[in-house]
C-alpha cells in the first residue's frame, strides 16, 4: 500500500531524512514512531503529496506521491498534526466542502457525510462552528474529513495529541475499528497506544529507520528484556553476591527499604531465573515478600533505541 | 471545474464569514457616497462640459480611497492559510495548485465587483432625479466600469502575490499598499520632475492608473490598456503561483 525507496528530504542546511525505505502491506495498522524532530511528519508530508522529496521515490496505492500526485490522494485520508481546520465554517458545511473537493457530490455527499458523522459521534455538534469545538470534537472533524472519500489509506499524524485520557481511548477504539477496513500509518508518542492497536511499528530516528517489526518482537530482542525484582530479609551485599552467581543475570542492584532489601535484576532476553531465585531464597531461608517480573514495553525498545547511543 | 467553483464559493463565503467585508462595504458605500455627492455638486455650480462620472471619479478621496480597499481584500488570501496551517489540508486534497491560485484571486475579484453594485444605483438615481442625457453618457459608463474591473484585476493578482509571500496579514497588506500606490503615484512623477527622460515618462504614463482612467471615463478604449492590465495580471498570478509551490516545498 505504502511503498518508500530511499526518501531523503533534505532543507536549507540540515536533512530531516536521510535515505528511508520501508513498506506497509495491505490492511496493517502501523505506527510510526520517533522522538520530536525525528523525521516523521516530514515523511508523512512527503507521502501525502504536500511537498516533493529531495531524493527517492515513494508510491501510494501504486501511485508514485509526485508525478502522480492527484491519483496517489484519492487513495490516501489524511489527517495532519494538530488538525488544521478552518474555524469560521460549521461542522457539517465543512465536511460538505471537503467531499466537494474529493469529487464527492450530490445524492453520494449526504450519504458519505452522514456516514463519517455518525462514524466519528459528530451528530450533535454538526451544525456548531468548527472554531467554537473542543479538541476532542476538532480532531474527529479532522478524521471525518480523512474519511470521507473512504480512502484505502489513512495517514494520521499524531491522531491522540493533546486529548484527555477518556478521549484517547474514543480515537483509539475508532483507530482500532477503522483498521478492519483500511491501511492505516500513524504516528504518536503514546507508546501503550502502540502496543494496543498497531500491528507493526517502524521506529525512526534523527532520519533513519532503526527498527521496524511487531511491537512482540521488538520487545523481545531488546537487549535487557526487562527486569525481575525480590524483596527480600538479607543482607544486601551477601544478597548480591548469591544472586549474581545464578545464571542468565547480567546485574544486579540494591536498596534497602526499612529493613528490607529490594533486588533489581537485569537478565538476558529470553531466560527466566525466577525459580532459580525462589530455590536459592528457600535454601537460604530468606524471607521473601515480592518476587515479580517486570516485562519490558515498547517504552524500554523506544528509549533505547532513540536514546542508546547517548546515555 | 466543480473543484474550481468550489473552491470560489469557500472564497466567497468567507469574506462574508468575517467582519471584514462589512467594515470595506461600509467604508466603501460612504466613501463613494461622498465622492458622488461632491460630483453633483460641482456639476451643479454651472455649465461644465464633464459627465457626471467624470466628477464622480476624478476626485482625490475616490482615488485614495481606491487604493485602500485592495489591501485588506487581498491580505489574508494566503497568508492565513499558511499561518493556520490549513494549507496542508487543502493541499494534500485531490486540487491542483492553479486551481487554488485561480479560485483566491477569483473569490476576491468577485468580492470586489459586489463592492461596486451598489454605485449603479447613484447613477440611476442622478439619471433619474436631474434627466441631463448629455451629462449621462453610456459609453463613460461602460469605460469607467471596465477600466475600474481591470485596474482591480491587476490590483488584487499584486495583493494575491504580496499575501503569498508572508504568513503575516499586516506585512502583506504593507507590500501590497506599496505597489498599488506605487502605480498612481508613478503619474506624480511627472509633474514633480518635468525634465525626466521622455523614455521614463512614457513608461510612467503607461503603468498609471490615473491616466487611464481619464480616458476611460471619456469612454476611449485603447488596446493598450488591456494589454498592460492583461499581461500585468498573468504576470503576477504566475509569480503566486511560483511562490505559493516554493514555500509548500521549502517548508
Amino acid at each position: 500500500m505504502i511503498k518508500v525507496e530511499n526518501l531523503t528530504k533534505r532543507y536549507a542546511g540540515f536533512t530531516a531524512i536521510k535515505d528511508l525505505s520501508f513498506e506497509v502491506e495491505k490492511g496493517e495498522i502501523v505506527g510510526f514512531l520517533g522522538p520530536n524532530g525525528a523525521g516523521k511528519s516530514t515523511t508523512m508530508r512527503i507521502l501525502s503529496s504536500y511537498m516533493p522529496a529531495t531524493s527517492g521515490r515513494a508510491s501510494i496505492a501504486g501511485f508514485d506521491v509526485f508525478s502522480q500526485s492527484m491519483q496517489a490522494r484519492q487513495h490516501l485520508g489524511y489527517m495532519p498534526e494538530n488538525v488544521p481546520l478552518y474555524p469560521d465554517m460549521r461542522v457539517t458545511e465543512y465536511l460538505n466542502y471537503r467531499a466537494a473537493l474529493k469529487e464527492i457530490t450530490g445524492a453520494r455527499q449526504r450519504e458519505r457525510v452522514g456516514d463519517v458523522k455518525e462514524l466519528c459521534s459528530l451528530k450533535d455538534v454538526e451544525n456548531r462552528i468548527v472554531g467554537t469545538l473542543s479538541k476532542g470534537y476538532r480532531q474527529r472533524v479532522g478524521l471525518a474529513d480523512a474519511l470521507l472519500h473512504s480512502p484505502d489509506l489513512l495517514i494520521l499524524d499524531e491522531p491522540t495529541i493533546g486529548l484527555d485520557p477518556n478521549q484517547i481511548r474514543q480515537v483509539r477504539d475508532l483507530i482500532r475499528n477503522l483498521g478492519k477496513h483500511h491501511t492505516i500509518l500513524l504516528s504518536t508518542h503514546i507508546l501503550p497506544e502502540v502496543e494496543m492497536t498497531c500491528s507493526r511499528v517502524v521506529i525512526i530516528n534523527r532520519g533513519k529507520i532503526e527498527a521496524a517489526d511487531t511491537p512482540e518482537n521488538l520487545v523481545n530482542t531488546m537487549r535487557a528484556a526487562g527486569g525481575i525484582r525480590l524483596e527480600a530479609k538479607v543482607g544486601a551485599d551477601d544478597g548480591v553476591a548469591e544472586i549474581g552467581k545464578l545464571a542468565g543475570v547480567k546485574e544486579v542492584s540494591v536498596e534497602t527499604e526499612d529493613g528490607w532489601s529490594v533486588f533489581t535484576l537485569r537478565t538476558d532476553a529470553r531466560t527466566d531465573p525466577r525459580e532459580e531465585l525462589w530455590r536459592l531464597a528457600t535454601d537460604r531461608r530468606w524471607t521473601v515478600r515480592e518476587l515479580s517480573r517486570r516485562r519490558a514495553t515498547l517504552e524500554d525498545v523506544f528509549v533505547e533505541m532513540t536514546l542508546g547511543d547517548d546515555v | 471545474m466543480t473543484k474550481f467553483l468550489t473552491l470560489l464559493s469557500r472564497e466567497v463565503k468567507s469574506y462574508f464569514y468575517s467582519p471584514i467585508a462589512y467594515v470595506i462595504l461600509c467604508f466603501f458605500l460612504g466613501l463613494t457616497g461622498l465622492c458622488f455627492y461632491s460630483g453633483v455638486g460641482f456639476l451643479a455650480q454651472g455649465p461644465t462640459e464633464h459627465t457626471v462620472i467624470q466628477a464622480f471619479f476624478d476626485s482625490i478621496p475616490f482615488w485614495i480611497g481606491f487604493i485602500l480597499i485592495f489591501p485588506p481584500i487581498t491580505m489574508r488570501l494566503f497568508s492565513e492559510e499558511f499561518k493556520m496551517g490549513t494549507i496542508e489540508t487543502l493541499m494534500t486534497a485531490p486540487v491542483g495548485d492553479w486551481q487554488v491560485v485561480l479560485s483566491k484571486f477569483g473569490g476576491a475579484l468577485v468580492f470586489y465587483c459586489v463592492l461596486w453594485l451598489p454605485t449603479l444605483l447613484y447613477f440611476v438615481i442622478f439619471q433619474q432625479i436631474a434627466r441631463a442625457d448629455a451629462a449621462n453618457a453610456t459609453g463613460a459608463y461602460l469605460g469607467s466600469y471596465l477600466e475600474l474591473w481591470m485596474a482591480g484585476m491587476l490590483f488584487i493578482s499584486v495583493g494575491c502575490l504580496a499575501s503569498v509571500l508572508t504568513q503575516n496579514q499586516m506585512v502583506a497588506a504593507v507590500i501590497s499598499f506599496c505597489v498599488i500606490t506605487f502605480f498612481f503615484l508613478g503619474t506624480l512623477l511627472t509633474f514633480f520632475k518635468p525634465n525626466i527622460a521622455p523614455e521614463l515618462r512614457m513608461l510612467v504614463s503607461y503603468c498609471s492608473v490615473l491616466e487611464h482612467m481619464g480616458e476611460f471615463s471619456k469612454g476611449v478604449l485603447d488596446s493598450r490598456r488591456f494589454v498592460f492590465y492583461g499581461s500585468g495580471t498573468a504576470l503576477m498570478l504566475l509569480l503566486t503561483h511560483q511562490v505559493f509551490q516554493f514555500r509548500r516545498w521549502k517548508a
